[in-house]
């Protein structure tokens, strides 16, 4: 359904010329998104997991063309990104979710007008009764009531403004969502009864996800398949089951262990060293190598490429020797 | 058991507003012994960080305590004026805030800050003030920190910068610390690192602990003994392990069955229906009763306090005997 190959956003961080030039800096680019591929057959859930600033809310935004990609390409569909996105009938069958339901809604609209806007846009349905018909089938399917279009968003908890918005999603009828941490502003309860109503939509619908978030608890819940990205890479790419019981890249493994969990009560744990570098400056060779308890000279020199190791793709020196 | 060294006492916390009076406290009541750490879970506007802030003096109007005391080591605090009680904040009870980027002040260094509060609540000169300070940034565990003292906050990141928090409310020895959500803007890896800190510090030094978050794992991991706030009241309370483990009260229980696991993928999570009633619109009886699987006739009628239940205190009428 949608492939990316070798994707890559750069952002150009650089002060003003001017400035540049009395302090004679070079220009400075931050490479959120350095060399990042996948794949997601339809029906599926492809997650992307990572902690702030490894670049998976712009991976996002480069699959359903917010941002155009600096290098590399998008396949919508087996047709470029850029094709599918110029050709409405394509377009609208690809939606995004945001994080925050307070920000994402029109707090002006009604959220009858909220939703109905993606099927006015595309002309999907004719007349305003049969608009009006198809919202309230909309605001049912996500566990609304037609009589809730009336409403304005601010007479909605955050649960139910995230339901809003994936009614809007539905509404052109699209057959892959990009959902960008649509539960982590919502408290757990809630999170419960939306990543419930998104995997009976998958069910129902045929629906493919691409799902950015940083909760490995959550990524567990609702993917086929899972990638750990680390400053702009993606270290380890495996099916959810194999990811969640044999990490394999120290960077999965750490990130794992640092989780608090439930059963630990009392437990101490050994909690990695370090901090996430800056993506302006990334270390040479393997970014994490700074943190990682394998790390060589090699891993310090020259940057590992995604080598299969089991059902997992693994970017690491020290998994492709078996040093790990 | 030792005496406790804080005591919320029947604590009701008011807003008044155009559309009427809002209740984001009723009748709280808790105490932390010495060393020991409490946590605070509850769902986004259930009354944790209230709590805190009514413990440490902030509440801001047109909230205010409206009922109940705030005792620490027996005497109350809740009722002290302003400049009295900016000698007990600092000095007895230090604070702990989500955001370290706007606790610390963006124009003075690190090292400044540190000072001024250790000066203004310990008996020593500068210079000691600053080799204390010294001290205490190694203790948080910052590198080269003799040299990063004279540094500006926006010249750490995000897990130095709540080290550096810490090490600001540690400094003067208080011997209370309301730490509010302190890990919920951190990433994971630096999350375990600052728990794991606060932990250590928290036993070394014997300092009690009210640990605010929504992060069942953090408490997991850190608390001894867990308040659940529900609707602006404590739902349940009790030892950790019970309360995650075996909870008696519903909500703890559908809190606790929501959460997804991380060891095991399942079909469906088991969500609570419906979401926390607003302030202005809590039903009568049990406030948890709409959502309620196990609700019955009295739950409508009648508001349940705290009753025992066996390990832990539940605020349900389940747990009614006689």
């Amino acid at each position: 359904m949608l492939e990316a190959n070798d994707l890559a956003r750069y952002f150009d961080v650089s002060r003003p010329a001017l400035q540049r030039l009395i302090a004679r800096e070079p220009r400075r680019t931050l490479r959120a998104v350095d060399g990042v591929s996948f794949t997601i057959p339809k029906g599926q859930t492809l997650s992307l997991v990572g902690e702030s600033g490894c670049g998976k809310s712009t991976v996002a935004r480069l699959v359903v063309g917010l941002y155009p990609p600096s290098d590399g390409t998008v396949a919508f569909d087996n047709q470029p990104l850029s094709v599918a996105r110029a050709d409405p009938a394509q377009r609208q069958r690809m939606q995004m979710i945001f994080q925050d339901p307070y920000a994402s809604l029109n707090p002006r609209w009604r959220v009858r007008d909220i939703i109905a806007e993606p099927i006015r846009a595309f002309k999907l349905v004719d007349g305003k009764d049969a608009i009006l018909a198809r919202v309230g089938q909309l605001l049912t399917q996500v566990g609304l009531a037609p009589a809730d279009g009336e409403k304005f968003p601010h007479e909605f908890s955050g649960g139910q403004r995230q339901r809003i918005s994936i009614a809007r999603a539905l509404s052109s009828n699209p057959e892959f969502l990009v959902c960008d941490e649509p539960t982590s502003a919502l408290d757990v309860s809630v999170q419960a009864q939306i990543l419930n109503l998104m995997k009976e939509l998958q069910r129902s619908l045929g629906l493919t996800y691409l799902f950015i978030s940083h909760n490995l608890a959550v990524v567990r819940q609702v993917s086929d398949r899972v990638g750990v990205m680390y400053l702009g890479r993606i270290v380890e790419q495996a099916p959810a089951e194999t990811l969640f019981t044999t990490p394999r890249h120290p960077y999965t493994r750490a990130l794992m262990e640092a989780i608090p969990d439930l059963d630990m009560t009392g437990r101490t744990r050994i909690p990695v060293g370090g901090e996430v570098p800056s993506p302006i400056s990334p270390p040479s060779g393997c970014a994490f190598h700074p943190r990682c308890p394998l790390a060589n000279d090699r891993c310090k020199a020259e940057r590992p490429l995604a080598q299969p190791a089991g059902e997992s793709l693994v970017a690491c020196h020290a998994v492709e020797e078996g040093r790990g | 058991m030792t005496a406790p060294l804080l005591e919320v006492r029947n604590l009701r916390v008011e807003f008044h507003t155009r559309r009427g009076t809002l209740t984001a406290l009723n009748d709280v009541s808790l105490t932390i012994a010495p060393g020991e750490v409490l946590g605070m879970v509850g769902e986004s506007g259930a009354g944790k960080s209230m709590t805190g802030a009514a413990i440490i003096g902030l509440i801001e109007p047109p909230g205010r305590i409206a009922a109940g005391q705030v005792l620490l080591d027996g005497r109350r605090i809740d009722n002290l004026r302003y400049d009295q009680m900016r000698q007990v904040r600092g000095r007895q009870i230090g604070a702990i805030f989500q955001d370290p980027l706007t606790t610390l002040n963006p124009l003075y260094t690190v090292g400044r800050q540190l000072v001024e509060t250790i000066t203004t609540h310990l008996p020593l000169n500068p210079a000691q003030a600053r080799k204390r300070a010294i001290e205490w940034l190694e203790m948080v565990g910052i590198p080269a920190a003799a040299q990063r003292i004279d540094s500006y906050p926006h010249e750490f990141s995000g897990g130095m910068r709540q080290r550096v928090v810490i090490a600001l409310a540690l400094c003067a020895e208080p011997r209370l610390i309301v730490a509010d959500e302190p890990t919920t803007a951190l990433d994971v890896s630096i999350q375990a690192q600052v728990i794991a800190l606060l932990k250590r510090l928290a036993r070394e030094k014997g300092t009690a602990m009210l640990l605010v978050t929504h992060d069942m794992g953090v408490i997991a991991e850190t608390a001894d003994r867990v308040a659940v706030m529900y609707a602006g009241r404590i739902a349940e309370i009790g030892p950790v392990r019970d309360i995650v483990k075996a909870p008696n009260h519903p909500y703890t229980a559908g809190l606790m069955a929501s959460i997804p696991p991380l060891d095991r993928r399942v079909d469906k999570l088991a969500a609570i229906e419906g979401s926390m009633p607003r302030l202005s619109a809590i039903p009568p009886g049990c406030a948890y009763n709409p959502r309620c699987p196990r609700v019955f006739d009295r739950c409508v009628r009648e508001r349940p306090d705290l009753l025992d239940a066996g390990t832990t205190r539940a605020a349900c009428w389940l747990h009614a005997h006689g």
